[in-house]
């Protein structure tokens, strides 16, 4: 189509809708519609209906912006949006879409603006509306903080039926049957003499019709797919090796690359020797970039070659020396000049604790790497003019925006095309390595570089879990939990993550008592403090942030308590549990578990956990067995509050990795800096649980809440202090530090 | 070099000491094969050599003792191999990264163990990594596929 004419359709087709250049439906808006990204690229006859829909002669594609992590995203948006568009999902493709502020995260906006003032009555209502007109304004499409089902719950199925309704009027147009005689089923409007008219087809007459809008939705018992097991639209790809990832883009003309950064996180580049590489003839260059080199050559494994192969000097990075000088900055922070929020301060802890025989404890976690399967890898061209990305990112406005601004270009003239991620849990919502990329393709204007980390340089420069550390001060009466004072400290995870998008970031934190503060329990002297560490190592949002070492911090306090008052660690919960879906959750997992105590036979040892957090309850039971060759985690029951569960197949196996993922951290995974080096770099020294140390896991979701809720983090926090809570059960000894394995043995 | 690759013989221009692990991915386009430690800590890279499963990133493109098979060799999506299948079918994979050296190393399991008990199970599996924890649908896909293999030979 000529330019002209396509201008000429598109002024048209704004005609009618409140819109400029376009016909984006306004289910997904939020005070005023956005530009629908997708009305650029259209060709005569195809119809963008919202910017989750575009149909083509050629068929039907569904637009899901949220980042494939593994986590099932693509096919939980794809689901939503067929539902109410009565397509079946073998009729439909999916596209990640470019980066646009139509797809910008409200839900996490919302998260954000709770954590600034939680459940704060007016106070709340007003950060809420402030972050997210911000967020909004930022555009910042992020996958992150549980948020893709609860953000995409709404808009997604409007979206679907505002399209479906659309088509219908556009049948309705050209066959001039009354709108109240044509149904929709299989991608098709349905006439009553039983003709298909086959969406696409309808297509070109949509386009020129007004979109539909404010469709009601569909009630739960008119729902085809969601709720019902379906067969993930990527399960046969990634069964076949034909899942192409971010790692296997493959550009004409792409050169090979990989980055020796100092090994010191955060130093700067030193003297080097380069004379060793250059005598690998595939090497082609050696290009300085912020903090180390970029290594080009014609394939990764040269690449690698020849990073090993430079000799140099790095300077050291700004971090404490030793380990024990990180521990001993969290020491050093319970202060008042470091208090970062008291957000439950109920009863008189000071008076309580003052008359009673006084419990304490003090707990660690420890840095933890992401280290997804899928090592960081993008591919970056960049011309005089434009700059191209083709990267797995959980946050593609700031890679535009990043590489813009180290390119000298506009935002517009980079395109992002988002690619499905082997595994995050985090990882991606940096993008370091496109930067880095970038700074090489600039060396190499025209030539597409696909750089690769290798296992070591992405595991030793992640950004990693916090390190924490909490101080439990507690009494008991009567059987019962009396007093519960908590004090965390820890350094902020966002400030550091947004200090690498230039953002400033004030606090307080809330990810710093996370997981604590918010606990649905009642006792009648109850503290949580956040104490602000000065920062360490650079950190990062690692798979449910706070409450990764916050769950295990206040439930093992909690547990020690409840085991000083002699009461049952689940009864106890119980009785002292405020919230129906909180005790809904432990109901059930003493249900399933058929909970009989910590100790249901000999060499056996059962502990019970809850973390609320993401807005979702997860209670769990761990089983320990005492065996000849160590401790074995033999069996888990956990049940979770999420409101409505989309996909029920993704749903049970999300939580069953996030127990996995959760256990297995705690038991055997550590990242220790010495003068800023880390320790480990690779999974021979960064231990994993592997499948014989894998559970029987029994997953329940519960659906008797409001709202809809995600699951790819809540069902971390709980693991790790059910399993010490089970190991002390049978063993009697009390793990206050993670990783277990460095005081027990597992098999 | 000449190697047999998924019932191919191709002509590579490769160093010797090049690991097949980026022979198969750079040079070759098999991007089914997976990089994800370069050690043999996580079995992403698993594949096949005279049907015995091996790590390729420990297998020098000079020492390939004989025909070798990768994931994209073993089934298509259209004509899944049973273990594929069975993969499909239990719905195994998240990120689905690990999930080509997985099933490289149950094939190879099941071809030699027909009816593996869980203890054997555990033993083949312990060095092929996930990290998004599939662990529970691995067990369940490895004893579905075992089972409908053993139907088709009977």
């Amino acid at each position: 189509m000529s330019r002209a004419k396509k201008i000429a359709r598109r002024t048209f087709l704004a005609g009618g809708a409140a819109l400029a250049g376009g016909i984006a439906f306004g289910v997904w808006r939020y005070h005023t519609p956005y530009r629908n990204p997708l009305l650029a690229s259209l060709n005569d006859g195809e119809a963008a209906l919202t910017p989750y829909v575009l149909i083509t002669l050629q068929g039907i594609t569904l637009i899901t912006p949220r980042a494939d992590l593994g986590q099932g995203a693509t096919h939980a948006q794809a689901l939503l949006i067929a539902e109410e568009l009565d397509v079946d999902l073998d009729q439909i493709a999916t596209d990640p879409g470019t980066p646009s502020v139509a797809y910008w995260n409200r839900a996490l906006a919302d998260e954000a603006a709770a954590f600034l003032a939680p459940g704060d009555g007016i106070l709340h209502g007003a950060a809420t509306t402030t972050v997210a007109a911000a967020s909004k304004f930022l555009g910042l499409q992020i996958t992150g903080g549980s948020t893709t089902i609860p953000d995409a719950f709404t808009p997604l199925r409007a979206a679907g039926a505002s399209a479906r309704e659309t088509l219908k009027r556009a049948a309705s147009q050209t066959t001039g049957t009354p709108l109240a005689q044509l149904t929709t089923a299989g991608g098709a409007v349905l006439l009553p003499d039983g003709t298909r008219l086959p969406y696409t087809d309808l297509a070109a007459t949509a386009a020129t019709i007004d979109p539909v809008t404010d469709v009601p939705l569909r009630k739960p018992g008119q729902w085809r797919l969601i709720g019902k097991p379906t067969q993930r639209l990527d399960i046969r790809a990634k069964s076949t090796g034909t899942q192409t990832y971010g790692i296997d883009v493959t550009v004409p003309g792409m050169m090979h690359a990989t980055v020796l950064l100092n090994p010191a996180q955060g130093g700067e580049l030193g003297k080097y020797d380069t004379a060793k590489a250059f005598e690998i003839p595939q090497v082609q260059s050696v290009i300085e970039i912020t903090g180390g080199l970029g290594i080009v050559a014609d394939t990764t494994w040269h690449a690698f070659k020849g990073a090993k192969a430079i000799a140099a000097d790095w300077p050291e990075a700004p971090m404490p020396e030793t380990m024990a000088a990180h521990w001993q900055a969290l020491a050093d922070s319970f202060t008042e000049d470091r208090l970062d929020s008291r957000k439950r301060d109920d009863g008189d802890v000071e008076s309580a604790l003052a008359e009673a025989e006084v419990i304490e404890a003090e707990y660690r976690a420890p840095y933890l790497a992401h280290a997804p399967l899928e090592p960081l890898c993008a591919v970056v061209r960049v011309t005089d003019t434009e700059a191209e990305v083709w990267t797995g990112t959980q946050i593609p406005r700031f890679v535009q925006a990043n590489v813009a601004r180290l390119a000298g270009l506009k935002a517009e003239a980079v395109t992002v095309h988002a690619q499905m991620i082997g595994g995050s849990f985090g990882h991606r919502l940096e993008d370091e390595v496109v930067k880095h990329a970038t700074e090489i393709a600039l060396q190499m204007k025209g030539v597409p570089i696909k750089l690769t980390y290798s296992r070591e340089m992405d595991m030793t420069h992640d950004f990693p879990r916090q390190i924490a550390m909490a101080r439990m001060g507690g009494a008991v009466s009567d059987g019962r939990v009396e007093a519960f004072d908590l004090s965390i400290a820890m350094p902020s995870v966002f400030a550091s993550q947004l200090s690498r998008q230039g953002m400033p970031f004030q606090g307080p934190d809330s990810q710093i008592v996370a997981g604590a503060f918010e606990q649905p329990f009642s006792i009648p002297h109850h503290r949580v403090t956040g104490y602000r560490a000065p920062e360490l190592a650079p950190i990062s949002s690692w798979r449910s942030v706070g409450a990764s070492s916050n769950g295990f911090f206040y439930n093992a306090g909690l547990d020690e308590l409840i085991h000083a008052a002699g009461a049952d660690p689940l009864e106890e919960r119980l009785r002292l549990c405020t919230d129906a879906r909180a005790r809904a959750v432990l109901e059930a997992v003493a249900e399933m578990s058929d909970w009989s105590g910590p100790v249901p036979g000999a060499g056996l040892g059962r502990g019970v956990a809850l973390t609320h957090s993401f807005g979702v309850p997860c209670a769990q039971v761990v089983e320990v067995r005492q065996t000849d060759s160590g401790l074995r985690v033999s069996r888990v029951w956990v049940a979770a509050e999420v409101g409505r569960v989309v996909d029920p197949v993704n749903f049970e196996n999300l939580v069953a990795g996030g127990v996995i993922f959760g256990l297995g951290h705690a038991m055997f995974s550590e990242i220790t800096y010495e003068t800023g080096r880390a320790q480990q770099d690779n999974f021979d020294t960064y231990p994993s649980l592997r499948l014989p140390q894998s559970p029987e896991i029994a997953v329940r979701g519960l659906e008797t809440g409001p709202e809809v809720k995600g699951i790819g983090e809540p069902p971390v926090a709980p693991a790790a202090p059910a399993l010490a809570a089970a190991i002390f059960a049978v063993t009697g000894q009390r793990l206050r530090e993670m990783p277990f394995s460095k005081t027990v043995s597992f098999a | 070099m000449q190697l047999k690759i998924d019932s191919r013989t191709v002509e590579v221009d490769a160093d010797p000491d090049m690991p097949l692990l980026w022979v198969l991915r750079d040079l070759l386009g098999l991007t089914g094969v997976k990089y994800g430690c370069g050690i043999a800590q996580c079995g992403a890279c698993t594949v096949h050599i005279d049907g015995v499963a091996v790590r390729s990133c420990q297998v020098p493109a000079g020492d390939v003792w004989g025909p070798v098979t990768t994931i994209q060799g073993l089934g298509t999506p259209d004509a899944p191999h049973p273990v594929q299948a069975a993969w499909i079918e239990t719905q195994v994979a998240q990120c689905g990264y690990c999930q080509s050296g997985q099933i490289m190393q149950a094939a190879a399991l099941l071809a030699e163990l027909p009816d593996p008990t869980d203890d054997d199970i555990d033993s083949a599996m312990e060095g092929n990594l996930c990290r998004c924890g599939t662990y529970p649908r691995i067990r369940a896909a490895v004893r579905l596929a075992a089972a409908k293999m053993r139907e088709q030979k009977t």
